[in-house]
C-alpha cells in the first residue's frame, strides 16, 4: 500500500464529521426577511442598484460591483426590497445591508437561461463573466473569484486544482456537494480548464470522504487531462497553498500567489457555482451550509438562501440546545464566533456551528514551555511560538522579520499548544496592526 | 613560562598599536559637535518617547539648538524645564498648545448595548477581531485596555464603566494611546479644547439610540447651542471647528440628550457614578 500524498506538519483534530456526513441536502425553506450585507467577500462594497420599495424577482441584481475587486448581489428571493440601512454582519460590525422582504406568493422559481458558451470568451469577458455571477471563493475567505481568473499579460496558468478537502471539522457541506452534485462540480472544472487552457486538472479529495472520491472518479469518467487525488486526512489541507504542496510539492513563495507558479485553486462548491453561471444563467444565491454541533438538536446540511439570518437556520434545525454557550460561523478552527443570531448567512458562510460550555472552554493558559510543537504544527513553517512572545510585548515591526505576513491563520499552533497560549490570536492581532500601519505610511 | 610572555607581549604590542591609531584618529577626524547639544539633551526628560516627530531627545535636542524647533515641542517637560532651555539657548519657549489625549466614547458596561460575552485573549484588538467584542456598536470603546497598556507614562487607567481615563497632568501626547486603539478612539487634543464629542457613532435617532445609552443621536442641539460657526453636524456627528467659529462655551452641551458632547476641564468622566447595574447581554 502507498501512502496517501500531504503536506508537511500540520495537526489532525476529531474530524466530528459522523453527525452530517451521511445527510441529503434539503432544502432551507424561504423566510420572511433576508439581510444581504454590501459586503460577503473581500474589496469595495458592492453599489445598491435598487431603491427601497422596490420589488425584486429571484435571482435579479440588486448591487453592482462598485471595484475590480468587488462582486454584486443578486436576490435570493422574489418580494421588496425593505430597506437599505446598516445591519449586522458576522464580524460583527454594523455594515450597509440591503434587506428584502419576501413575496408570501410568489413561487421563487428561479428561472434558467440558455446556456453561454463559455469557449468562445477570451479572458476579459470571461472574467467580467464570472465577476457578473457574484461568484466568490466559496471555502470562507469570500475573495471575489474572477480576479483569480484575470491572467496578466504572458501568464499561463498549467494546473487547475479545485479543493474538496474540506479539511475542518464538523463541516461536511462540501462533501454533500461533491456527492449529489459531482457532475456540476466536474462541470464547472471543465468550464474554468478549457478557458484556461490548463494542462491538468485535479480535483484533491482527503481520504475521509469516499464516496465522494468515487463520485468525482465517476463523473470525470474518460475526461482526459482530469484526476482525482486522494489525499492523506490533515488540517488545513484544504488551505490553497498546503493543497498544492500536497497535490504537486510545489511550494509557492512568500508573498507570492498560487499564480506565480502556474496554478488556479477554487472550491468545490465555487465550481458548481460556475456551472450553474454558464450552463443555466443562475447566479450566487444560496449555498449549502452545515449546521451541526453538539448544541443543535437537529444537524442538518441545508440548501440556504443566502441573507437567511442564523436565528432562522438554527430553528429550522429544532433550535439551540439550553446549553448552548457559543455559536460559530465557518468551522471550529478557522470561523468566527458570533456576536448576535440575527447576522446573515453570507456567500461564504460553510457551516454553523454550536457549541455547549464543554466544547466552548477556553484553555488554562500556562507560560511556553518551548516545547516546539507549534513549530512542528506550523504548516507555513513559521515559529508561531517566537511571533506569539513578539505580539505579546508589542513589537510587531520586529515580526516581519519572522514573516508574520505569511500566517496563514490556520490556528494549528493553538490547537497543538500543550500550555493553551492563543497563539494565532496573538498573531493576528499583530498582522491587523501591522495592516493598519501599513495603510497609514501609504496614506502619509 | 615563555609562552606566558610572549602571549602578554604580544598584548601589549597590540595594544600599544591600537592605542597610537586611535590617537592619530582622535587627532586627524576630530568632528566638532555643537557642545550645546548635549547641554540641551541633558535638560529634556530623556524619555525618548517620540511626541515631538524627532528620533528620540536627541533629535530633538539639536533641532532645537539650530532654531529649527521651539523647546515646547517637547510635550513631555515641564513649563520650567522648557524656560531652562529657553534661557540657556536665549531663544523663545513658543506656544505650541499642549497636548492631551482625549477618548471618544462614553460607553461602556450597562451603556452601551452588548449582545454577547467575549472570553478569551484580553485585548481589544483580539475582541475587535472576534465577531466585535459582543458589543453591538461597531465604533465603541471594547474596554480591554488596550491603550493602557501602551502608556508608558502611567498616565491611564481603566475607571468602573471600563473606560479609559487619561490624567491629563501626566499624559505627555506621545500618541502611543492612539495607535493602540483598533477603533481609532483616542485624539490628541489641546488641552484649551473644552469641547469633547463622546462618540464616533455614525447613525442618527433610533439607530444610534438603539445601540448606547451615551450615543449621539445626531439631534444637532449643540450645534443650533454654540456660537455660529463653531459646531456642525458631519456624518451624524458634530464637529467642533475652533478655527470656524467661538468663543466656546460650556452651554452648546446642556440641551444634549444623551451626554454625548461634554465640557471637559481636566479629565474626562470625572465625577461620575459606577454603573449601578452589573454588564446586561441582549441575546
Amino acid at each position: 500500500m502507498s501512502f496517501a500524498r500531504t503536506f508537511r506538519h500540520g495537526v489532525h483534530p476529531h474530524a466530528h464529521k459522523e453527525a452530517t456526513e451521511a445527510l441529503p441536502v434539503e432544502r432551507m425553506p424561504f423566510v420572511e426577511r433576508l439581510v444581504l450585507p454590501l459586503s460577503q467577500h473581500a474589496g469595495a462594497p458592492a453599489r445598491p442598484v435598487v431603491a427601497v420599495g422596490e420589488r425584486v424577482e429571484r435571482g435579479q441584481l440588486i448591487a453592482e460591483a462598485a471595484a475590480f475587486v468587488s462582486a454584486p448581489l443578486h436576490a435570493p428571493v422574489a418580494g421588496r426590497v425593505a430597506a437599505i440601512a446598516p445591519r449586522p454582519h458576522p464580524s460583527g460590525r454594523l455594515v450597509p445591508a440591503i434587506e428584502l422582504e419576501t413575496d408570501p406568493l410568489s413561487s421563487q422559481r428561479l428561472p434558467a437561461g440558455p446556456p453561454l458558451d463559455a469557449g468562445a470568451l477570451d479572458n476579459e469577458s470571461f472574467v467580467a463573466e464570472l465577476q457578473n455571477a457574484g461568484l466568490v471563493g466559496m471555502g470562507g475567505a469570500g475573495f471575489p473569484t474572477h480576479v483569480k481568473y484575470r491572467l496578466p499579460e504572458g501568464r499561463r496558468v498549467e494546473r487547475l486544482l479545485v479543493n474538496g478537502c474540506e479539511c475542518e471539522p464538523f463541516l461536511t457541506s462540501d462533501h454533500r456537494l461533491m456527492v449529489e452534485r459531482a457532475g456540476d462540480v466536474v462541470r464547472g472544472a471543465e468550464i474554468a480548464a478549457a478557458q484556461l487552457g490548463v494542462a491538468e486538472t485535479v480535483f484533491g479529495v482527503e481520504l475521509n470522504k469516499a464516496d465522494a472520491i468515487a463520485a468525482l472518479e465517476r463523473a470525470v469518467d474518460g475526461r482526459a487531462a482530469m484526476r482525482v487525488v486522494p489525499l492523506a486526512v490533515k488540517y488545513p489541507q484544504g488551505a490553497e497553498k498546503m493543497l498544492i504542496r500536497a497535490v504537486y510539492g510545489v511550494e509557492v513563495p512568500s508573498g507570492r500567489l498560487p499564480l506565480d507558479v502556474g496554478m488556479l485553486v477554487n472550491n468545490v462548491a465555487t465550481m458548481t457555482a460556475v456551472a450553474d453561471w454558464f450552463d443555466r444563467r443562475r447566479p450566487l444565491v444560496e449555498r449549502v451550509v452545515t449546521v451541526s454541533g453538539p448544541g443543535v438538536r437537529r444537524p442538518a446540511n441545508l440548501l440556504v438562501p443566502v441573507g437567511t439570518p442564523v436565528r432562522a437556520v438554527l430553528d429550522h434545525c429544532g433550535g439551540l440546545a439550553p446549553e448552548t454557550r457559543e455559536v460559530v460561523m465557518g468551522g471550529p478552527m478557522m470561523g468566527s464566533p458570533l456576536a448576535s443570531l440575527d447576522v446573515p448567512v453570507v456567500k461564504g458562510t460553510s457551516g454553523l456551528l454550536a457549541f455547549t460550555a464543554e466544547e466552548a472552554r477556553l484553555p488554562t493558559e500556562y507560560a511556553c514551555i518551548k516545547c516546539g510543537r507549534c513549530v512542528e504544527a506550523c504548516p507555513q513553517f513559521l515559529n508561531p511560538s517566537r511571533l506569539g512572545r513578539l505580539s505579546r510585548a508589542g513589537r510587531f515591526e520586529e515580526m516581519m522579520g519572522y514573516h508574520a505576513m505569511d500566517c496563514v491563520e490556520c490556528g494549528s499552533c493553538s490547537f497543538a499548544c500543550p500550555s493553551g497560549i492563543p497563539i494565532v490570536q496573538l498573531i493576528r492581532v499583530a498582522k491587523g496592526a501591522l495592516r493598519e500601519r501599513a495603510v497609514a505610511e501609504a496614506a502619509r | 613560562m615563555s609562552a606566558i610572555l610572549v602571549a602578554g607581549g604580544v598584548l601589549a604590542g597590540l595594544g600599544l598599536l591600537f592605542g597610537l591609531l586611535l590617537a592619530v584618529a582622535d587627532r586627524f577626524f576630530k568632528v566638532v559637535e555643537d557642545p550645546r547639544i548635549d547641554a540641551v539633551e541633558k535638560l529634556l526628560p530623556g524619555s525618548n518617547c517620540g511626541a515631538c516627530g524627532q528620533p528620540g531627545c536627541r533629535g530633538l535636542a539639536e533641532k532645537i539648538v539650530v532654531g529649527a524647533e521651539k523647546p515646547s515641542r517637547c510635550s513631555v517637560s515641564s513649563p520650567a524645564g522648557l524656560e531652562a532651555i529657553a534661557d540657556f539657548l536665549g531663544v523663545e519657549v513658543g506656544d505650541a498648545d499642549r497636548r492631551v489625549a482625549r477618548v471618544h466614547c462614553g460607553g461602556g458596561l450597562g451603556r452601551a448595548r452588548q449582545l454577547a460575552s467575549y472570553e478569551g485573549f484580553a485585548s481589544c484588538r483580539a475582541a475587535h477581531l472576534t465577531g466585535g467584542g459582543g458589543l453591538e456598536c461597531s465604533w465603541g470603546c471594547l474596554g480591554l485596555a488596550d491603550c493602557v497598556r501602551a502608556c508608558t507614562f502611567d498616565a491611564m487607567r481603566m475607571n468602573a464603566w471600563r473606560l479609559p481615563v487619561v490624567d491629563p497632568d501626566k499624559c505627555t501626547a506621545c500618541g502611543d494611546c492612539v495607535e493602540a486603539c483598533p477603533r481609532d478612539l483616542i485624539d490628541l487634543m489641546p488641552v484649551s479644547h473644552h469641547l469633547i464629542v463622546q462618540c464616533r457613532v455614525p447613525l442618527a435617532a433610533d439607530e444610534a439610540r438603539r445601540l448606547c445609552t451615551a450615543a449621539c443621536d445626531a439631534c444637532g442641539r449643540c450645534a443650533a447651542d454654540a456660537a455660529p460657526g463653531l459646531i456642525r453636524m458631519a456624518q451624524n456627528l458634530p464637529v467642533v471647528d475652533y478655527a470656524a467659529g467661538g468663543p466656546a462655551a460650556p452651554a452648546a452641551t446642556f440641551r444634549c440628550p444623551t451626554g454625548a458632547i461634554r465640557w471637559v476641564v481636566g479629565e474626562q468622566f470625572a465625577g461620575e457614578e459606577a454603573p449601578a447595574e452589573a454588564r446586561r447581554i441582549h441575546a
